[in-house]
């Protein structure tokens, strides 16, 4: 069926009105946008996010001040090039990055993917059990009981270990 | 191995082989590391940068199988760097960089571990069609191996530490590549690419960011890196995305088979046409033209040659290819021309 306002595209949105009598509509979803019948969701991309944090300096004052001991980079540099300067940057300006990762991550702050194998045990013990205690989150949410027990369990073991 | 010799294939991701291949063209997947103790390349010195490529060329190639390629890219003549790009087995960010930089590839070009990118080190596994877990394992295992010696920059709450805190975490780029000409001709690519992005993914053209959608081939690839694990990641792919994107492709070609055969063989034929019969022809639209064809092929539209014969006229069309196989440097109305020659030599009746 094709839309009833452009006779181009496909309809894909139907409306029924029973007020003040039965209509039908049929729309495509770039008429039904534009009547305001339906909203389209856009998702920031990750550069989308990163640029509007760099242009946004009022959430990072305070921030200026601030400069890497060991790269001599400061934040503002940071906000002019959408780069870090060195590994310990993270550690310098934490406070001020956490929210830039955190909405470019969906809500993510924490790693619990791969550890380097020379990393020390207690790290791969911290990286497991977050994410065991998120899948035990995620096990019971889902009622999958018996996974969940299992993954108790092993949280348990982590945590004497 | 060197670089002339890759002339004589397409390379791994162009083998039109492997899982999904009627619509998956390639898998990629990508791992960001860098040094410990050592600047990003945004503040690095000459030398500092100078010390980093030693010390990782030393390591990577220590890593690498003795048939592996080792291009120094600042030396590189720049044909040789786009080439690479055209192969997809350095950025294009990479080729135009600027310092001590360089690329080890693989024999086979399944793999290729860049040096001084945008990181210190980025790990690329690449292949044929749908094979991200073959990919990961290959990836995973040169990260190992390169880790033995060295150590990377990696914090325990935030994972592998990378220049741009987008890449941080597990610092792992999944993409594929797809083609889609059914969905554009039924126009329902712009709702897939938008489902897609929903999903937070990143849609783009054939190399990479900032890049048009040039003959249907559109990367899909993701954009968190942090607060899932890499086989998460990979299963997101493998599970959901692209089996479903696969199955709107088909569905797209079937509805315009069953609906539309003579317009569908009329843009597979009036390709045909084109391609074999122009004097001088550019490479986009080459790879337009091009789209069509391959899709005829995994059709049973088309059967003037295979897929492994489209492949070579999808790479070797591009700019660096025609001048490497010619072996000089031509201005683009010259390789327009010499494209066009390509084109007819290859597709005039044997």
């Amino acid at each position: 069926m094709q839309c009833e306002r452009c006779h181009q595209a496909k309809a894909t949105v139907h409306i029924t009105d029973t007020v003040p009598e039965k209509t039908e509509r049929h729309l495509c979803e770039n008429c039904a946008e534009s009547e305001g019948v339906i909203v389209k969701h856009h998702h920031p991309t990750t550069n989308e996010v990163l640029q509007q944090f760099l242009k946004h300096k009022a959430a990072t004052s305070g921030a200026d001040d601030i400069t890497c001991p060991k790269c001599a980079m400061t934040f503002n540099d940071f906000q002019l090039k959408g780069q870090l300067g060195c590994p310990h940057d993270y550690t310098v300006f934490r406070e001020f990055l956490l929210p830039l990762i955190e909405r470019a991550h969906e809500g993510q702050v924490r790693h619990i993917g791969k550890v380097p194998k020379t990393a020390a045990a207690t790290v791969h013990r911290q990286t497991d059990l977050v994410r065991l205690r998120r899948e035990l989150r995620e096990a019971v949410a889902g009622e999958n009981y018996e996974q969940a027990a299992q993954v108790r369990d092993q949280i348990r073991m982590l945590e004497d270990a | 191995m060197n670089l002339d010799d890759l002339t004589r294939s397409t390379g791994e991701w162009l083998r039109g082989e492997g899982p999904l291949s009627d619509v998956v063209v390639s898998s990629r997947i990508r791992l960001a590391r860098n040094l410990a103790e050592r600047p990003f390349l945004t503040t690095a010195s000459e030398s500092d940068q100078t010390e980093i490529y030693r010390c990782l060329a030393n390591d990577v190639t220590a890593a690498s199988d003795d048939d592996a390629m080792f291009v120094d890219l600042n030396e590189a003549d720049p044909v040789d760097r786009d080439f690479l790009v055209e192969r997809n087995l350095i950025s294009r960010q990479h080729a135009s960089g600027s310092g001590s930089r360089g690329v080890s590839i693989s024999a086979r070009e399944t793999r290729s571990l860049m040096i001084n990118e945008e990181d210190h080190l980025r790990i690329q596994g690449l292949r044929s069609g749908f094979q991200l877990e073959t990919i990961w394992e290959e990836v995973n295992r040169a990260d190992d191996a390169i880790s033995d010696s060295l150590s990377f920059a990696f914090d325990s709450q935030l994972g592998y530490l990378t220049a741009c805190p987008t890449n941080v975490g597990t610092g792992i780029r999944v993409s594929v590549m797809l083609h889609l000409p059914g969905l554009r001709l039924t126009k329902e690519i712009e709702r897939v690419a938008r489902a897609a992005r929903d999903m937070h993914l990143a849609v783009r053209g054939l190399q990479g960011e900032g890049t048009e959608a040039v003959g249907d081939l559109y990367q899909l690839s993701n954009q968190t890196t942090l607060g899932k694990t890499e086989a998460e990641i990979i299963d997101a792919f493998s599970t959901s995305i692209i089996p479903r994107i696969v199955e709107y492709e088909r569905a797209a070609r079937d509805t315009l088979a069953k609906k539309q055969p003579v317009r569908l063989d009329d843009k597979i034929w009036r390709a045909y046409g084109l391609l074999s019969n122009a004097r001088r022809i550019a490479s986009g639209e080459t790879h337009t033209l091009l789209s069509p064809l391959r899709m005829g092929i995994f059709m049973g539209r088309f059967s003037k040659f295979d897929v492994k014969r489209w492949n070579e006229l999808f790479l070797f069309t591009q700019p660096a290819h025609l001048q490497k196989v010619h072996g000089v440097s031509m201005g683009e109305r010259e390789r327009a021309i010499a494209r066009a020659d390509y084109l007819r030599d290859r597709l005039g009746d044997d």
